[in-house]
């Protein structure tokens, strides 16, 4: 698959609207966008119908658990970046937090390997920042950078890298190779044991609380960090209103901080918790309905730059039990356009343009992803999803592609479908279904 | 309604109707023969994954006092310390026919998932879980300050709600699942609660809840309250600094010989002092408050056999309760 240039099929997409707004043609041929306007078919490109539907470039998740090596129960490379696809997504970066951890050269191409065999997606693997997450010693850095995999992004998520001595070193020596710590912000003593967001309903509920205060410290310290010593940080899923007053203050300030959201955290609250059911139970913990809202306009407003799904899935027998003996975590990739489009664009918070700004162009930006969230424009990589914003579906967990049956909108009517992706001029997905991943993937090494 | 998992739920027609059953069973606790035979041929499972002896027994007598057969399940040096999940564990009993689960479990929340899977069918009693709730405990204290309080006017308690009487709750609210289950029951009777505790084992948002709110005991006390629940606090607590020193929680929220010398005085001759056991000597009560005439300590724990008496009838046999 790395040569693009060997003939493959042509699609001819007929009447897209791009970005939500004037319809066109897009001609893909040999991988890349030949041609986008009004367009005849001249030489017998199939094509394909895309009258009401909305193209945007491929998505690019910032976060994602693919959960192998070690859990391969949970997860595998091969079903998440299936699921990726019928997401809409083209990359998605695979955490760190897998067993053995993603902490040195070895791991990240290991996993970058995968990824390329699957062939349904670019899986990005992200280094952690230190040794086992250990929080005690940095990963070699350098060298899952210039690894195959060519890490840009290092995180420990999952755990806080709260050592602040720690954090500095990281954010410092990423400058190097052009890095970004992607910061999972949660002070671990304000958090010990804690269960769910720390508000009224934990309060009733008796399970320890998560307060606001120990995220929007960690992210409060982070971005004075960051400016002291001039590097680039990424905010994981930011949970609170907090929070987002912090980002916008660092971003007045030039600080070079990019922050995300997960779809859940722009629709869900902790008022769910009460039911004790643990699908709900994630991390950061979901929230009230007042950070909901600050999360939405901060989306909206581009203080919070992108949609990271935080997609995690478990075995079912990590859900079906006690709320405190429950895994944390949510799937989300199949789910999170729908999301997104019932929280932001339906409420005429987000256009289009700005789902592709938050969900595929600033994310490839961050991680430094080359060919990805580029423009739907002639010449470019044709990395692009279809979406029908008219359709309407029931969330049916065991009919997804993700081995987690952990959707916490499990039985919802969300809006918006992914038609087709394409991956490369290739099309993972079609009519809503996977088709065959790139041609020739099986065959890489 | 199918279980007791919480007090929260709880109409006051429900509760009234609860502590009514409560007295005629009671009557039966003051028989010779203590037995009913409402719930012969029925299997009640005390599913225990916490020690806790007294409700434990309780629980126990007050099944064997309606003839029910009754399997104790302590989780502890079980299957379920090799790893058995409570999905299991539930099935096994419901393959077992076991009617109800009277359930005592150390995760906040472990009732309502028995109650709410598909797991198992049996009705699921509370018996306390984490520091969520203890529903029956506080339908007893409401039991006792119900006849304390009749008692007091000269009047029936059947029938009678909590209206007007002023309870002050003192010690760990934040890990007290007694202390939720009170708030929730006794407010909705018609009492007014006031928690007192230091300001650091008051839950987050505690302002929310349909009571008074104070950290000066002595304050809370000025103007003779009709009842002093005191919860116990584990004297580990201090080494997370949610206070200094037993001594100085002692001398600040104990009840302690002088502040029980308050009694004395005949605006606080009616005044009753709850605990729910077990009780720290020494710490949140003096031997001489426990053991004084104004102590309920005793009758509240011959209250909860007629109590649990009442819940696992209503709900194991009545056909119209809740309706």
């Amino acid at each position: 698959m790395t040569d693009d240039t060997k003939a493959a099929p042509a699609y001819l997409l007929r009447g897209a609207a791009l970005y939500g707004d004037e319809r066109a043609d897009i001609l893909v041929e040999n991988g890349r966008i030949s041609a986008v306007g009004s367009l005849a078919n001249g030489n017998g490109a199939t094509v394909i119908d895309a009258e009401g539907l909305v193209a945007l470039p491929g998505f690019v998740d910032v976060h994602t658990h693919l959960r192998e090596p070690g859990r391969e129960d949970a997860e595998t490379v091969e079903t998440g970046s299936r699921a990726a696809a019928l997401g809409g997504y083209t990359a998605v970066h695979a955490m760190a937090n897998s067993t053995p951890v993603a902490d040195t050269a070895g791991v990240v191409e290991q996993v970058h390997s995968l990824g390329r065999r699957a062939g349904w997606v670019d899986v990005r693997p992200v280094g952690a920042v230190t040794v086992g997450l250990a929080g005690e010693q940095l990963a070699e850095l350098g060298a899952m950078a210039g690894s195959a995999a060519r890490v840009r992004m290092f995180s420990d998520d999952g755990i806080c890298v709260h050592d602040p001595v720690l954090m500095r070193r990281a954010l410092e020596y990423v400058k190097a190779f052009d890095g970004v710590v992607a910061q999972h912000a949660q002070e671990p003593r304000l958090t010990a044991g804690a269960q769910m967001n720390e508000g009224a309903v934990s309060a009733v509920l008796g399970l320890p609380g998560w307060p606001a205060v120990a995220e929007e410290s960690i992210i409060a310290r982070d971005v004075l960090l960051a400016q002291h010593v001039g590097s680039r940080l990424h905010v994981c899923h930011v949970s609170t209103a907090g929070s987002v007053e912090i980002v916008r203050w660092a971003k007045s300030r030039g600080i070079d901080v990019t922050a995300e959201v997960t779809p859940h955290h722009l629709w869900l609250t902790d008022e769910l918790v009460r039911s004790y059911d643990p699908v709900y139970k994630v991390n950061p913990p979901l929230r009230t309905q007042e950070d909901v809202e600050a999360l939405r306009a901060a989306l909206a407003d581009g203080t919070i730059d992108v949609v990271g799904t935080d997609h995690a899935p478990h075995p079912s027998e990590h859900k079906e039990c006690e709320w405190a003996q429950a895994a944390m975590g949510m799937t989300g990739l199949e789910t999170a356009l729908s999301v997104v489009q019932h929280t932001m664009v339906e409420t005429g918070l987000l256009t289009w343009r700005g789902v592709a700004r938050a969900m595929s162009e600033v994310p490839a930006r961050i991680g430094r992803v080359a060919d990805q969230g580029r423009p739907l424009a002639q010449g470019e990589p044709a990395n692009l999803v279809l979406v029908d914003p008219a359709a309407r579906w029931t969330v049916d967990p065991a009919a997804q592609a993700t081995k987690g049956r952990n959707s916490p909108f499990a039985g919802r009517e969300l809006p918006g479908r992914v038609v087709a992706t394409f991956f490369r001029g290739h099309p993972t997905v079609r009519d809503g279904v996977l088709n065959e991943p790139y041609p020739g993937s099986a065959e890489e090494r | 309604m199918k279980h007791l998992l919480s007090t929260r739920d709880l109409t006051a027609a429900e509760a009234i109707q609860i502590l009514d059953t409560a007295e005629e069973m009671a009557a039966v606790n003051d028989r010779e023969v203590k037995k009913l035979p409402a719930l012969r041929g029925r299997t009640v499972v005390n599913l225990f994954f916490e020690d806790s002896t007294r409700t434990r027994i309780s629980f126990e007598a007050a099944a064997k006092r309606l003839s029910a057969d009754v399997i104790n399940f302590a989780a502890k040096g079980s299957s379920v310390s090799k790893g058995e999940s409570l999905k299991d564990t539930a099935q096994t009993l419901e393959a077992i026919g076991a009617d109800a689960v009277v359930i005592r479990h150390p995760a906040s929340g472990a009732p309502h998932r028995l109650a709410t899977t598909d797991w198992i069918d049996a009705a699921v009693v509370n018996a306390g879980d984490g520091t969520h709730e203890h529903p029956t405990q506080a339908l007893l204290d409401a039991f006792t300050l119900r006849r304390h309080r009749a008692q007091v006017a000269g009047i029936d308690s059947v029938g009678a709600d909590l209206a007007g009487t002023r309870v002050v709750i003192v010690g760990d609210i934040l890990h007290s699942r007694v202390a939720r289950s009170n708030v929730w029951l006794l407010t909705t009777l018609g009492a007014k609660v006031t928690l007192v505790a230091p300001p650091t084992l008051l839950p987050y948002g505690v302002e929310q809840w349909p009571c008074d709110v104070s950290y000066d005991l002595d304050a809370a006390l000025a103007d003779a309250p009709d009842a002093v629940m005191m919860l116990r606090v584990q004297a580990e607590r201090m080494n997370a600094s949610y206070f200094p020193s037993t001594a100085e929680y002692s001398r600040l929220w104990g009840l302690g010989d002088e502040r029980f010398a308050r009694f004395a005085a005949p605006e606080f001759k009616d005044t009753v002092i709850l605990h729910p056991g077990p009780m720290v000597r020494g710490l949140e009560i003096s031997s001489a408050a426990a053991d004084s005439e104004r102590s309920q300590v005793l009758r509240q724990v011959a209250n909860g056999v007629s109590v649990r008496m009442a819940v696992l009838y209503l709900l194991m046999s009545a056909k119209e309760f809740a309706s």
